[in-house]
């Protein structure tokens, strides 16, 4: 426990059991991006998963929206302290796209339009923990929000969902990304709170 | 590569308030490694039975110098009315950081600079004015500072200050709600003020952008569509709770 605060009361919130430590809960959706929000037209639009042997899997607009697609609710998480709860998303499981690829890699780097980065291990994208959204509320994203499609990995700080995500590459040694290069935590576990490197 | 950002004691030496809802609190870390202009820290309270609450505050100082944050007040907020309501100096806070390698400016860099603030916003931009100012650096800077009214304005009389003993240095008001005597109609940041009032892309200036989320988005905006290669333009936005 750290110094006591004289006179801090908190707000006393109820502790609720789909909040990680540090976390408050926030309802309305805060954006966070570091530049400007790209706007891409959807016949611009596309997805690759590019392997470490240099295999390109890639998949435009129609391609993509034709893939099964799921509707989840999860709770989101931003290392900037907010966290939302039973938030509701239509996406392609990464499951799904990664079915057709081959690689012995380990590691990912997600890549933006916009030139943003993110490494994420391989294994935290597949088996149901992770998709490619395009619909938030049931509406389309919106380009704030990371439209038309966003990387979506809930258990993770919300900087490792990507916005504007347009393609993975596999890498064989986990890489730091854009925030993790500025000193943010490699891997970023909310339960952890897993912030800055050394958390 | 950088140690875990461990916690820190800090004390309130001193306080002041720059608007009606807005506090710099005076921090003494003896061990502060330093921080970049527009760095943040994050703070920890904690209460008597434990519970603790965490947020990041930009730091609004130069270094070497002192560790001074401000603070708006937040109607609904666990922290910030704390922070600029009830703390007094020689209380003690604990904070970490600095945090944040983007949204600096390095008196290194040649470049003009477009800063571009909505209301608290303005916070890191004048850590950078102020390092600036310190480093005595050739670099033209240009403040657009966004403000509901002018008592809204942080820093109001030091601006002044530095715009007239600086000829490098330009500061731009827009008022939203309540213009003073000559300032023209209230109205919001649009393409018209930045356009006379930034820099041209020809210029190739480092822009930062710091304010509320739907401000951030709308100078972003108007600044890629003036042609700003988006590359050199930096956002921070605050908002939601």
């Amino acid at each position: 426990m750290g110094i006591i605060s004289r006179g801090f009361g908190g707000r006393r919130r109820e502790s609720l059991p789909g909040l990680p430590p540090g976390q408050y809960l926030t309802h309305d959706f805060p954006v966070l991006s570091a530049g400007p929000t790209p706007r891409i037209p959807l016949d611009k639009w596309k997805f690759t998963i590019a392997t470490e042997t240099g295999e390109k899997h890639t998949w435009d607009w129609k391609e993509f929206t034709a893939l099964p697609a799921e509707e989840f609710t999860v709770d989101i998480h931003c290392v900037t302290k907010w966290s939302k709860l039973g938030t509701t998303w239509k996406g392609v499981a990464l499951d799904t796209l990664f079915e057709d690829v081959e690689s012995a890699a380990d590691y990912t780097m997600a890549h933006s339009y916009g030139g943003y980065t993110t490494n994420v291990p391989l294994d935290d994208l597949l088996d149901g923990k992770a998709w490619l959204v395009y619909e938030f509320d049931g509406e389309p994203l919106h380009p704030e929000h990371g439209g038309p499609v966003r990387l979506l990995v809930p258990h993770l700080y919300f900087w490792k969902s990507a916005k504007w995500v347009n393609g993975l590459q596999m890498i064989n040694d986990d890489e730091p990304g854009f925030w993790e290069a500025g000193g943010y935590h490699m891997y970023g576990d909310p339960w952890r709170e897993q912030r800055y490197q050394g958390d | 590569m950088k140690n875990r950002i461990s916690w820190r004691v800090a004390t309130v030496s001193s306080a002041r308030w720059e608007t009606a809802s807005a506090r710099t609190l005076v921090l003494d870390v003896p061990d502060w490694p330093g921080h970049l202009p527009g760095q943040h820290i994050d703070v920890r309270l904690t209460a008597e039975d434990g519970y603790s609450a965490q947020r990041s505050y930009s730091i609004a100082s130069a270094w070497p110098g002192s560790l001074e944050i401000t603070v708006q007040r937040l109607a609904d907020g666990e922290v910030s009315p704390y922070l600029t309501d009830e703390v007094q100096p020689g209380d003690q806070i604990e904070l970490r950081g600095p945090v944040g390698g983007w949204f600096v400016w390095r008196s290194s860099s040649p470049a003009p600079v477009l800063l571009i603030a909505g209301g608290s916003g303005v916070v890191p931009l004048m850590s950078m004015i102020r390092a600036r100012g310190d480093a005595r650096g050739r670099q033209p800077f240009r403040l657009i500072y966004s403000v509901r009214t002018p008592e809204d304005a942080a820093y109001a009389d030091e601006l002044r200050r530095r715009v007239r003993d600086d000829p490098g240095l330009d500061v731009h008001f827009v008022y939203t709600r309540k213009a003073p005597e000559g300032a023209g109609t209230p109205k919001r940041i649009d393409v018209a003020a930045i356009n006379s009032h930034g820099w041209p892309p020809d210029f190739q200036p480092d822009c930062y952008v710091c304010g509320p989320t739907g401000f951030v988005e709308t100078a972003a905006d108007i600044l890629v569509a003036l042609g700003h290669d988006p590359k050199r333009i930096r956002t921070e936005r605050f908002g939601g709770a």
